[in-house]
């Protein structure tokens, strides 16, 4: 492998360990706020298996980068522009129909992403995505059984659950672009082209929103990006701010 | 401890010869060390007690949520950050085991809620606490359900069978929380200077409210003596506290932490530890609602619940559609 080769599949593992780690740190927030018990505990679930997967895809870019850096110094110690997660994770917590939104329109996607993962002539990442995708499976039958419920549940709960789909459409767009790294992943076979998870995805989300009485937002509309390539909202860098507050504070300490 | 100063309604303890008819029988059934199940006659004062027990220790379990998940977000390593979720995940678990246990004794999940968000159940003072510092999270798995376990472990052998199952499954996971908070307070008294004043710091604010969980002496108590007679208390406040400081010193030492009582001093004669007054005034001011946290905790979980009404209403919404939906098709 040469370097650039080498650089351009850590980018890869990256993307998806820290978009595994914000979007737990995100669910964690809502520990013991939850609208209901059984969701307290739906929700602190996902959010484990989420940071699993991301310790996994982390300690695998470390080899990857074979800097000696652990699933610990990748996660604590690289700053916003640093990070390679999608914008949709990254987004605040909002209500809880965003919140379950944001897990619809990602879980959706991530099931898909997997399952094209099994396929990767990288062992390792093969191996990840193998065992992520069951958990992953449950989240995406669990969100998507949500969305139908609140979608067709009471005027509020639809008003809502409409409203969560209209504002976080726009970062959807990101999952399916492409670029330089996407490109090296599909050329090589570790990977796969992101462009061709749009139309399962949007099959899937048509499918689960017809049910749910919600109206699809329109697929060509306006799209941001810039997530995968380190460039972030606002929001990201309070986030990490928090995050990794003890390990910046005791510089060197074991915990 | 999670359930502390339970009203029994009783004025004064009967001895089971002086009973009469079902309440006879089922005094006979206890002291025979049979189970009590739901079906089951039982007096009205029974009922009523163990569903103030139950909820209150059903509540502190989703209180006490809030303080350890304070520091999820910023938990150190992301190993510690999943033993913590998984912990109060588990914590969630014990909530719902205990509110399903409440209501086989004929009162709703909801209606407990209710009265613990009208300020009327309580819950565990130790929950009124801040969490200052990560070491405050050793602090409670270490302490609290250190604490929690002394209790609970004999309620595995109380009367009420749906309470004695709860508390078997709800043991288990305790132990595994104490062994990871004590191992998370080894790790910063094995770190730098820094991290083991951290270790003490909590160590120091945690000790006297983890010793009042327990509550104050119950020996001349008539609602304990109730509770006992009942087989829903087996041991006396007093006896568990001791059992919680004689288990713990040794731990401390290893720790090379001090305990925050220049009175703690072995007595060869008891074979137990002495130890200090404690600050009873403190406790029931905590409990009247002036801890640190009462108000926070309280209004934590009262707008969580609010909030998430339209949620509730929604799902009611979508599975009355789909009943209906049923019924047409039928
Ligand atoms: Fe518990
Ligand atoms: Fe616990």
């Amino acid at each position: 492998m040469s370097q650039t080769d080498a650089a351009q599949k850590l980018a890869y593992a990256l993307r998806f360990g820290d978009t595994a780690l914000v979007l737990s740190h995100r669910l964690s927030e809502w520990c013991g706020k939850g609208p209901a018990l059984e969701e307290d505990m739906a929700l602190a679930n996902t959010a484990l298996d989420l940071l699993g997967q991301a310790r996994h895809w982390l300690t695998y870019a470390g080899e990857l980068e074979a800097q000696g850096r652990d699933e610990d110094a990748l996660a604590y110690h690289r700053n916003d522009r640093e990070f390679f997660n999608l914008l949709l994770v990254e987004q605040p917590n909002g209500n809880y129909a965003d919140s379950m939104v944001r897990q619809f329109y990602f879980d959706a996607w991530h099931a898909l992403a997997l399952r094209r993962l099994l396929a990767s002539n990288d062992a390792q990442m093969a191996a990840i995505a193998e065992k992520a995708l069951k958990e992953v499976s449950y989240h995406l039958r669990r969100s998507s059984d949500l969305v139908v419920r609140l979608g067709d549940g009471s005027e509020r709960s639809h008003a809502m659950m409409q409203a969560a789909a209209d504002a976080l459409w726009a970062y959807t767009g990101e999952m399916f672009m492409g670029d330089a790294v996407d490109a090296d992943a599909a050329a090589q076979g570790y990977g796969f082209d992101p462009a061709s998870l749009r139309a399962p995805w949007l099959d899937y989300v048509r499918e689960v929103f017809d049910e749910a009485t919600l109206t699809l937002p329109n697929p060509d509309a306006w799209m941001h990006q810039g997530g995968k390539q380190g460039r972030h909202g606002e929001a990201l860098s309070y986030l990490l701010g928090e995050m990794q507050v003890l390990q910046r504070s005791y510089p060197g300490a074991q915990w | 401890m999670y359930a502390q100063l339970v009203e029994t309604g009783a004025q004064r303890v009967r001895g089971t010869d002086e009973l009469e008819g079902q309440e006879r029988v089922f005094q006979e059934r206890i002291d025979a060390g049979v189970k009590i199940e739901p079906k089951d006659w039982m007096p009205e004062g029974y009922r009523k007690t163990l569903v103030r027990q139950i909820s209150q220790h059903a509540h502190s379990e989703i209180v006490g949520q809030l303080p350890e998940g304070n520091w999820i977000t910023r938990a150190p390593t992301l190993k510690r950050k999943a033993i913590l979720l998984a912990k109060v995940q588990d914590e969630a678990g014990h909530g719902l085991y205990l509110y399903s246990a409440a209501e086989t004794l004929g009162v709703s999940r909801d209606a407990l809620i209710a009265q613990l968000h009208a300020g009327k159940a309580k819950y565990s003072s130790i929950f009124n606490y801040p969490t200052l510092t990560w070491a405050d999270i050793g602090a409670i798995g270490w302490l609290v359900d250190g604490s929690a376990i002394i209790n609970q472990i004999p309620l595995c052998r109380c009367s009420y069978g749906p309470y004695a199952r709860a508390m078997v499954r709800v043991c288990k996971e305790e132990s595994f929380h104490q062994r990871q908070g004590y191992d998370l307070l080894l790790a910063l008294c094995n770190g730098t200077p820094e991290q083991k004043a951290m270790a003490q710091d909590a160590l120091n604010r945690w000790w006297w409210p983890a010793l009042m969980m327990f509550g104050p002496s119950d020996a001349d108590s008539v609602n304990s003596a109730q509770s006992t007679q009942w087989g829903i208390k087996l041991f006396s406040n007093d006896a568990l506290r001791q059992k919680m400081v004689d288990q713990t010193v040794p731990q401390a030492e290893y720790l090379g932490l001090t305990i925050p009582d220049p009175d703690l001093k072995w007595n060869e004669e008891r074979g137990h530890y002495d130890f200090g007054a404690i600050d009873w005034d403190e406790f029931f001011n905590v409990i009247k609602g002036n801890g640190p946290c009462n108000r926070e905790r309280l209004a934590t979980r009262v707008q969580a619940y609010e909030d998430g009404e339209w949620f509730r209403e929604g799902l009611n919404a979508h599975a009355d559609k789909q009943a209906a939906r049923g019924a047409a098709a039928a």
